[in-house]
């Protein structure tokens, strides 16, 4: 934090962010008591997976594009076996499907428990990590730690392991697990499931503060249920595209006051994807328990302040723990565990609704099966531009608040996206000065 | 090493890395909670905001180096830390982005970014150990997190972590698993890897994909012998070995023995 001498620009800098995946800094300018500039700074080194992918097999991709990120391992997988077997014309059962919407459910409660818990709710209460809360609510961190080894526990009874499964393969999985290992699992997860009722109205009650914006929610959308492992891509402004379409409708842009690319729908809007977009457009296709714990907890048929989204983070945990007891229930042993694939030359493209949001997946293969050319779009890169346009406008009513009142809050509106940085394989800024 | 007063500090450290290795640590769950009457978490910024000042007792460190300003930084984390333990493929043997050691680095900057100007990055990526050095290295991508609270055990107890440096085939006979290369011819590379992940593949007739790295004393070109035998041809020969530990002996040298 400084300040000129003549006491007319302020700089707020947080060189490191904290309770954040990977490594990011942000920085916001004030002059003359109006927001000049705001940035989030990303320099997480580059990993070029999208390089080295080339000339590796197409039954490689998914544990490769796993090491992208230890959080949300599964959402690589399903985007890049989602994508290969559009490619190949593969064709899977329904019971593999419904194994895989399983797995993920396992990741999506391991990864909002993490963020709601561990990195989210203490900004709220002014603690500077879980350790802290926990002096005083020592309760409700423990139940958050309950709910994501739930979803862990999922994770290693289907896929093998928490953190980058290998029983996750193109075309299913090497051995299904059977209706037995599935069976234990239930007591847990309806505990997890009290648990994680009692935690929306906990988060519910935490002090919010006064801010909406118009956002233009981007999510991915199934006819039948609450669009996870796959689905159309919809928003609140009328797109409805399959994942073949989505370069031309988004695009990366370089702008001036920062160095990394933002993502752009139709040339010029920002949109927000995530769990307030997933809520906003698929709200109706939630459990009835989820839909009932939203509504006590004061949710309306979208939220609009990202702040709240700790409370949509919440409501989907219950959500998915509701979701994997209904699929364990009705689990039907699927044989053979995995269809194969005749490699070709061909273009795929795939997507899944990750923890933070959805990831696209594009690969070109050669004739013997090998990855000619890779894309892949996180969606912390594609939040990034709506990430600084939230700051800017949380800030401008704001800047009468003290520096280090005013670095708190804003780190939390960063927070409120639960960005992962070291997914985020398009994050170009490497020239932070580490202090 | 501490007297009661005073709570050993430990320190966890990122560079290269996807975070699933300090995410273990995370892991522990029941264990977390009660951490900090242990240990003083002085410095673990994907979980507090909180940071106090070095030297510290343990450093754990995750992640390759392959930037200049990370190469600087690792040596400062070395002159902060009594002990240095690196966790995870990344920091033990350059991770799955040393593949960019058997490339050309500015090609793969103008394959992946449209403006490669921006990009500052070393010609490789190279394990803890190739730039600073260190007490211990736990393999695993990711690391078992129960090897890693004995090695965090073992640390602040000032006794060596009891990690066994035998191969897969070892842990994967005590499970019982029936050997997938031997009864259905499938290619593993158990007898080359390192024991610790509970024969993970193998127990879902899957070939072990070496996420461990080396096991202590590997005969990897025994084993090559017998994947060309199986059919594997030596193209593929050289990516089972070039993946998760491409840049650590001896499975460089047996990809590129094998490479035309």
């Amino acid at each position: 934090m400084s300040t000129d001498p003549e006491g007319r620009t302020r700089t707020i800098k947080t060189d490191y962010l904290a309770r954040v995946e990977g490594e990011g800094a942000m920085t916001v300018r004030i002059r003359d008591g109006a927001v000049e500039n705001v940035g989030l700074e990303i320099f997480e080194p580059p990993r070029f997976f999208e390089a080295f992918l080339r000339g590796r097999d197409f039954r490689e991709v998914p544990d490769i594009t796993a090491r992208i990120c230890g959080i949300c391992p599964m959402a690589y997988m399903t985007s890049a076996f989602n994508a290969i077997e559009d490619a190949l014309g593969t064709e899977v059962s329904p019971g593999i499907k419904e194994l895989r919407r399983l797995i993920y459910c396992g990741e999506w409660i391991e990864s909002h428990a993490l963020h709601v818990f561990m990195l989210h709710a203490p900004d709220f209460l002014g603690y500077e990590s879980a350790w802290t809360m926990a002096r005083d609510h020592r309760e409700m961190v423990e139940a958050g730690l309950k709910i994501k080894k739930a979803g862990n526990d999922i994770l290693r009874v289907v896929g093998g392991r928490a953190i980058h499964p290998v029983n996750v393969r193109v075309g299913g999985f090497f051995r299904a697990p059977d209706r037995e290992q599935l069976s234990a699992l239930v007591a847990q997860l309806e505990t997890a499931r009290d648990l994680a009722g009692e935690a929306v109205a906990w988060v519910a009650g935490l002090p919010f503060p006064e801010f909406e914006q118009d956002y233009d929610f981007v999510a991915l959308h199934d006819l039948d249920r609450y669009a996870i492992e796959d689905g159309r891509l919809i928003s609140s402004s009328g797109l409805d595209i399959g994942p073949e379409s989505y370069e031309q409708h988004f695009s990366e842009h370089h702008v001036e006051h920062s160095t990394a690319l933002h993502s752009l729908m139709d040339g010029d809007r920002t949109y927000f994807l995530g769990p307030m977009a997933r809520y906003a457009l698929n709200h109706e296709q939630l459990s009835p328990l989820a839909a009932e714990a939203a509504a006590a907890a004061g949710l309306g048929p979208e939220c609009r302040n990202p702040f709240k989204s700790i409370i949509v983070r919440a409501v989907e945990i219950l959500y998915v723990l509701d979701e994997a007891l209904r699929l364990i229930s009705s689990y039907d042993l699927p044989q053979p565990a995995a269809v194969e694939s005749e490699p070709r030359a061909s273009t795929g493209y795939g997507w899944s609704e990750a923890p933070r949001g959805m990831l696209w997946h594009r690969y070109r293969l050669t004739g013997d099966g090998s990855i000619a050319e890779a894309r892949i779009v996180p969606p912390t890169s594609q939040n990034q531009a709506r990430i600084e346009q939230d700051l800017r406008a949380f800030v401008e009513p704001r800047v009468d608040l003290d520096d280090e009142r005013l670095q708190w809050e804003c780190e939390q509106a960063i927070r409120n996206y639960d960005p992962c940085i070291s997914c985020s394989t398009h994050f170009l800024d490497l020239t932070v000065d580490r202090k | 090493m501490n007297s009661e007063a005073t709570p050993p500090k430990l320190a966890v450290w990122k560079f290269a890395s996807c975070d699933g290795c300090q995410l273990s640590l995370l892991d522990f769950e029941q264990e977390l909670i009660s951490l900090p009457e242990q240990i003083e978490v002085a410095y673990f910024l994907e979980a507090t905001k909180g940071t106090a000042e070095g030297p510290y007792d343990l450093s754990l460190v995750e992640g390759s180096i392959t930037t200049p300003a990370d190469r600087e930084r690792i040596r400062e984390v070395r002159r902060q830390s009594r002990h240095l333990v690196t966790i995870g493929a990344c920091a033990t043997s350059g991770g799955i982005q040393a593949l960019r050691n058997f490339a050309d680095v500015d090609d793969f900057i103008s394959l992946v970014y449209a403006e490669p100007g921006y990009i500052s990055t070393l010609e490789d990526s190279t394990a803890i150990s190739d730039n600073v050095p260190v007490d211990f290295e736990l393999q695993g991508c990711p690391v078992d997190r129960h090897q890693l609270f004995e090695v965090i055990s073992a640390f602040l107890n000032r006794r060596r972590p009891a990690i066994a440096r035998h191969s897969v085939c070892v842990e994967c006979k005590r499970a019982g698993n029936v050997c997938v290369m031997v009864a259905h011819g499938t290619p593993c590379l158990g007898p080359v890897t390192q024991a610790g992940c509970g024969a993970l593949c193998p127990s879902c007739d899957r070939g072990c994909y070496g996420c461990f790295g080396p096991m202590e004393s590997p005969n990897a070109p025994a084993l090559s012998r017998r994947l060309a035998d199986l059919g594997v041809e030596d193209t593929d020969i050289v990516r089972v070995y070039r993946t998760f530990h491409a840049d650590r002996e001896p499975f460089k040298s047996e990809s590129i023995k094998h490479e035309h």
